[in-house]
Formats: structure tokens, C-alpha cells, sequence
């Protein structure tokens, strides 16, 4: 079999495609609640109202889609410029790090002073992490997807070393975890009552800016240019290197803010289990809304949805709430099967 | 220094060594195979999940420990030919296809552990693949122990190493495999197809690294349970590039990492581990790796096409 470019896909191709990989996801999940001896329509419905039957649970889907919108953002930028970083976690990391150090009592500024100098070292610290990859994929051609992977592992161990030593909580009876932020030092709920916070709205403000940068300004041109062809970019003379570090601060940046808001926004402390894979998830986000930084709020409340669903039906249901995971990935490798799709002709000769 | 020198002198170290680079080995000669044909498999990590649930798996509801492998590299091979599907004839990237894959596989033998076994907190352990001391050389002291006195896998993974760089570099198979990972193009012409080459190795590779999952719960652990495979398949990828695409050469490589891995386990119970958070210790796999990756990559020996999808009758 060959692949053959279709000059002008039909509109039935475009919309056929992906509906058919989202029919087959939920089918697959569908099986897989069957597998588990429950009822699949009963399981679909409970993950459903799960994740957005009453008020309450769609703000937690809302809450769960905060982290994701960052990182989706992060590994957005990064993948358009074709920078593979898979490093999203130990970035978010890193910007859960700073917003503890400067958070717990070091500073003490007003909310307005404090909260932006804690995103802002957030940022950094998640920049530099990245920074670290980039430059040696630029400088020495080392692959960045397997130095970010292994910074994962190494970023959680500092993380649980720093958790276990200085910054052990003392009346944390034990526990690695540090101690909390002061009160200035808590992102505001957007509501009150509610258990929505700014972080939300940060997210919302940043897929926004990304759009900007993305479609409206020469950096979000050259990032583009050079994901699209590198030497073509390299020949028309835009500073490849440069343009690749710059995406890597951008991206690094963006998944850091996602351990900010996690820590100021929701736990207001620093633990191991402070992301479930969130920097892993992101690359799901990232691919389900094509890239595209408006997209992926849509995703991620999508993903996020199904993760929030998953565990309130696996709950009262008791299937194992890793079918989310599956059905995720499933989604995932269906649709970039799917996209494809509207844009090939498969020929049999 | 003394403690140091003590541990070098040990038996037990270099058994160790050895034991914990034979998943490695497994792994990375599947990783090696896919990339000599010029697929990049990201879905190692959940692959070898999945080889090291199947196997225990088999095991634990009655089956042999041999069929236990058989089962285990039979369903890598399965989540092979799903990369292999949709990374070769259709092009896909094998990046996304790849990470893709690991959510995929660990989510399910995560899903199909907790179907099984509900409400277990401690992994049930199985009756796994012992020793199997070899008469006369296992005799000889220092070397017989870490060489000799090991599990039937561990054997098989050494012979695999030979196996592999004989076929690769020996045989018809092995060139036209190569040169679907340099030049697609020169193989197409020779009348042979790029796509089933491709997809046989991805398959193959992919049925290794269950091997080498299967090796951890069925010669090292005897249980399973979450995270036990903790970025030893990215370790695997970074093995590879190390090994300059060589298999004996990544065999080094990986008794290499053992070598590290064993004595950083072994620092930590000496006096130097009194000062040091273990946490340290644990780190040294991946930041050896990355030195790895830094030290090789000024030697260019990358297969030319690999990660370049191979569409007949495209110029």
C-alpha cells in the first residue's frame, strides 16, 4: 500500500474521520467496562455524570483541567517548533519548587507583590530546566526526548531529597511533604464559595497570549517555519538555534506555571504526589487539539473530564479507573491515525 | 576507599551486575533492531509493562515460566505490530505513536492487574526462574558466580547479543534490515519491501522488550506491581545511542550501567551512604545516561533514516 496526498480533502472527510476515531474510543472503552463485568452504558453514563453532572463536579473537572492547560500549552508551543519535550513534569516540578521557596514565609510581600514574583520565579526555574536539553540538542545534537524523559526521574528525586531534608515540614508528623504557603501566598477563588481558583483563569489568560504569540508576532512565524523545515527556515535565514531555545524557554515556562498553580492554587503545599503524570497527560492535550493553544482548553477539559468521571465511576461502579488512561491513549493514537487520514488517500497496488 | 575497593572484590557485586543488566540487554537489543530498520519505538517503556504483567501473569494463574515468556513476548509483539501499523504504512510520527503506545500498554496491564487481583495491597509473589548454576565454570571464583550462577534468561539474553549482531550483520535479512534503516529507497528498488521489513523488526524488537519486562518480575522481583519498570525502558533508548547502534557494544553499555546501578545500591550501606541522601544514589542511572547520550553524540553513526517514514513512489 501507498499513500497518496489529497490536494483538496471533502468536508465529509474532515469531520468522517475524527468522529469515526472518537466513536471507536468510546466502543473500545465500551468493551473494556464489559471486560470488567459492568454495565457499559450505566459506566459511560456514571463517567459522564462524573465529570460534569452537578455543579460540584464540573468544577472539579475545571480544577483537574488547570495543570493540563499549561502543559498541554507547553508541549503546543514545543511540538510546533518540532522540540520534543517530553520533559513537562520535571518543568512543572520545578515551578512547584519556587513557588514553595518563595511562598512559605521567605518573602513577606502583599498577595499583589508575592504571587507574581512566585509565577515569575516559576517560570524561570521551569525555562532553565528545558534550557538545559535545548542547548544540548542544538549544540551537540543530543536527542531531546530522551534527556528530557530521564529529567523526569531525576527532577522527582531532588524533589523527594529537598521534601526529606531542608524543606521537610516540621509539624508534618513525618510525612515528606513541606510546609504550607502563607495565606498572601493563595490564589484567590474566582468565586467565592467555589471551589474554582485563579489558576483557571491564569491558564485561560496564557492559551490566549500563546495564541497571540503563535499566529500574530515574528517569533510564533519563525517557531513555525522552523517545526515545518528546518533548513528551509535555516536557508531563508532564521536563526534556527536561537528560534529552538527561545521555544524551550516558552515551553518550560508554560509548564511550570502549571506546579504554581497547582501549589498556590489547590494543595497551598508541596508533596511527591502533586502530579499524577500531568506533564505526561499534556502531550495527550497537546495532540487531541492539533497543536492549536486555544484547542487544547478545550482538551484539556476534555481529558480532564474523563480522568474526574473515570474515578467518581470507578467508585460506584468498579471498574478500574485506569480504563481513563486507556481510553485516553486510545483517543490519542485514533486521532493521529484519523488526521492523517484526512489527508492521505490509501491506495492498494 | 577501602569499603569501595571491598565491594569491587565481592562475588555478590558482579552477580548483581549481571542480573541487572539483563532486562537491559533484552530491551535494548529490541530497541536496537526497530531503529536499525529506522523505526524510533517510544512504546518500549509500556511495552516492557506489559511483557513484565503477562509473564507474571501466566505464571501466577498456573503456567509454565517458560510459556510465561512465550505469553509475554507474544503480547509485546501484539502492541509491536500496533506501532509498527501505524508508524510504517502510515507514516505516522513515531514520537507521538510511540509515547502513545507506553500510555496504552501501561494503562491496560495496570487495568487487567486490578481486574485480576481488586483488592491486593501486597503483590502476590510467584515461583520464578532460579539459578542455574553452569558444572565447572561456575567454579571459578569471581567469575563463576557472576557469570555462571545465573537464571536461564540471563543466559539467553548473552546469546541473544550474539544472535542478534550475527543476523544483522551476517545475513541477507540482517543487510536488507540495515538498509531500511540507511537507504529505504535502495531497498525498495532491489524489489524488496520496506514496509514488511519494517514492521517485521518493529514486531520482533517490540516482542524483546517484553522479555526484558518479563525478566523483572520473573527472575528479579517474583512480583508485580506499579511503577516497578521506573524509566528503565528510556534508559534502554539512551543504551542504544551509547552503543553507537552496535549490539556488543550495547551489551558493554548495559553491564556498564549495571556496574553503576549495583554500586550505587551497595555505596548506600557504606559510610559514604551515612552522608549522602540515597536519593543521590538514585539519580546516578539517569544522569549517567544523559552523560552517555552527551560523551556519543559527537560520533554521527545514527542510521540515516531513521524517524523518516518510507512512502513508495514518493520522490
Amino acid at each position: 500500500m501507498r499513500l497518496e496526498v489529497i490536494a483538496r480533502p471533502s468536508v465529509w472527510r474532515m469531520i468522517g474521520f475524527p468522529a469515526t476515531a472518537l466513536v471507536l474510543t468510546v466502543v473500545f472503552g465500551s468493551a473494556l467496562a464489559l471486560l470488567a463485568g459492568a454495565n457499559p452504558f450505566q459506566t459511560l453514563g456514571l463517567i459522564l455524570r462524573g465529570a460534569a453532572g452537578s455543579q460540584f463536579a464540573l468544577l472539579e473537572t475545571l480544577n483537574r483541567a488547570t495543570p493540563l492547560i499549561f502543559t498541554g500549552l507547553a508541549v503546543a508551543v514545543a511540538f510546533r517548533a518540532k522540540l520534543w519535550n517530553i520533559g513537562a513534569e520535571a518543568q512543572l516540578y520545578a515551578g512547584a519548587l519556587m513557588a514553595v521557596l518563595l511562598g512559605t514565609g521567605a518573602l513577606g510581600w502583599p498577595s499583589g507583590l508575592l504571587l507574581p514574583a512566585m509565577a515569575g520565579a516559576a517560570m524561570l526555574a521551569g525555562a532553565l530546566v528545558l534550557l538545559g536539553p535545548a542547548i544540548l540538542k542544538t549544540r551537540l545534537g543530543v536527542d531531546e526526548v530522551v534527556t528530557t524523559l530521564l529529567f523526569n526521574f531525576i527532577m522527582l528525586l531532588f524533589i523527594s531529597m529537598l521534601l526529606e531534608g531542608p524543606l521537610k515540614d516540621p509539624m508534618g508528623m513525618g510525612w515528606p511533604q513541606s510546609s504550607r504557603l502563607v495565606p498572601e501566598a493563595r490564589l484567590p477563588r474566582i468565586v467565592d464559595g467555589l471551589r474554582l481558583h485563579w489558576g483557571f483563569g491564569l491558564a485561560l489568560i496564557a492559551a490566549v497570549l500563546v495564541w497571540v504569540i503563535q499566529s500574530r508576532t515574528t517569533l510564533g512565524y519563525e517557531m513555525r517555519a522552523v517545526g515545518q523545515n528546518k533548513q528551509a527556515a535555516e536557508f531563508a535565514g532564521i536563526p534556527v538555534g536561537r528560534v529552538i531555545l527561545k521555544t524551550a524557554l516558552l515551553s518550560g515556562g508554560l509548564a511550570a506555571l502549571a506546579g504554581f498553580s497547582e501549589v498556590a492554587g489547590l494543595r497551598g503545599n508541596l508533596t511527591l504526589d502533586l502530579s499524577p503524570g500531568f506533564g505526561y497527560t499534556g502531550i495527550i492535550v497537546a495532540m487531541l487539539a492539533l497543536l492549536n493553544p486555544i484547542g487544547v482548553v478545550i482538551s484539556a477539559i476534555f481529558v480532564a473530564g474523563v480522568f474526574v468521571g473515570a474515578d467518581s465511576m470507578s467508585r460506584a461502579a468498579g471498574v478500574p479507573t485506569y480504563i481513563a488512561n486507556i481510553m485516553l491513549a486510545t483517543a490519542l493514537l485514533t486521532m493521529v491515525l484519523a488526521i492523517a487520514l484526512t489527508r492521505f488517500r490509501v491506495r492498494w497496488d | 576507599m577501602g569499603e569501595i575497593l571491598e565491594i569491587f572484590l565481592s562475588a555478590s557485586f558482579w552477580a548483581a551486575v549481571i542480573r541487572i543488566a539483563s532486562p537491559l540487554i533484552f530491551a535494548t537489543m529490541g530497541e536496537l533492531i526497530c531503529e536499525r530498520a529506522g523505526v524510533l519505538n517510544l512504546g518500549i517503556e509500556g511495552i516492557m509493562v506489559v511483557g513484565a504483567f503477562a509473564g507474571w501473569m501466566t505464571v501466577y494463574s498456573g503456567g509454565g515460566l517458560w510459556t510465561g515468556v512465550m505469553v509475554a513476548m507474544f503480547a509485546g509483539m501484539l502492541f509491536g505490530l500496533l506501532h509498527g501499523t501505524l508508524t510504517v504504512p502510515f507514516g505516522l510520527s513515531q514520537h507521538v505513536v510511540g509515547l502513545g503506545i507506553t500510555l496504552l500498554a501501561t494503562a491496560s496491564a495496570y487495568f487487567a492487574y486490578r481486574l485480576a487481583l481488586p483488592r491486593v495491597t501486597t503483590p502476590p509473589r510467584i515461583e520464578a526462574f532460579q539459578p542455574l548454576p553452569i558444572p565447572v565454570l561456575s567454579d571459578i571464583p569471581l567469575i563463576g558466580p557472576a557469570l555462571f550462577t545465573q537464571t536461564p534468561l540471563t543466559y539467553l539474553a548473552f546469546v541473544l547479543v550474539g544472535v542478534v549482531s550475527f543476523v544483522l550483520f551476517r545475513t541477507p535479512l540482517g543487510l536488507a534490515l540495515r538498509a531500511a534503516g540507511e537507504n529505504p529507497a535502495a531497498v525498495a528498488a532491489q524489489g524488496l519491501s520496506v514496509t514488511a521489513l519494517r514492521m517485521g523488526a518493529v514486531m520482533v524488537g517490540s516482542g524483546l522488550m517484553a522479555v526484558g519486562g518479563a525478566f523483572l518480575t520473573m527472575s528479579a522481583f517474583n512480583s508485580f506491581f506499579f511503577e516497578m519498570v521506573n524509566g528503565r525502558g528510556w534508559i534502554c533508548i539512551a543504551l542504544v545511542v551509547f552503543g553507537a547502534w552496535m549490539p556488543g557494544k550495547a551489551l558493554l553499555g548495559a553491564v556498564l550501567f549495571g556496574m553503576f546501578d549495583a554500586l550505587q545500591i551497595r555505596l548506600q550501606q557504606t559510610s559514604i551512604g551515612a552522608d549522602v541522601p540515597y536519593q543521590i544514589f538514585l539519580m546516578m542511572p539517569f544522569v549517567l545516561s544523559i552523560l552517555a547520550l552527551v560523551i556519543m553524540s559527537r560520533r554521527a553513526s545514527v542510521p540515516a533514516a531513521l524517524m523518516v517514514p518510507f512512502n513508495k513512489g514518493e520522490r
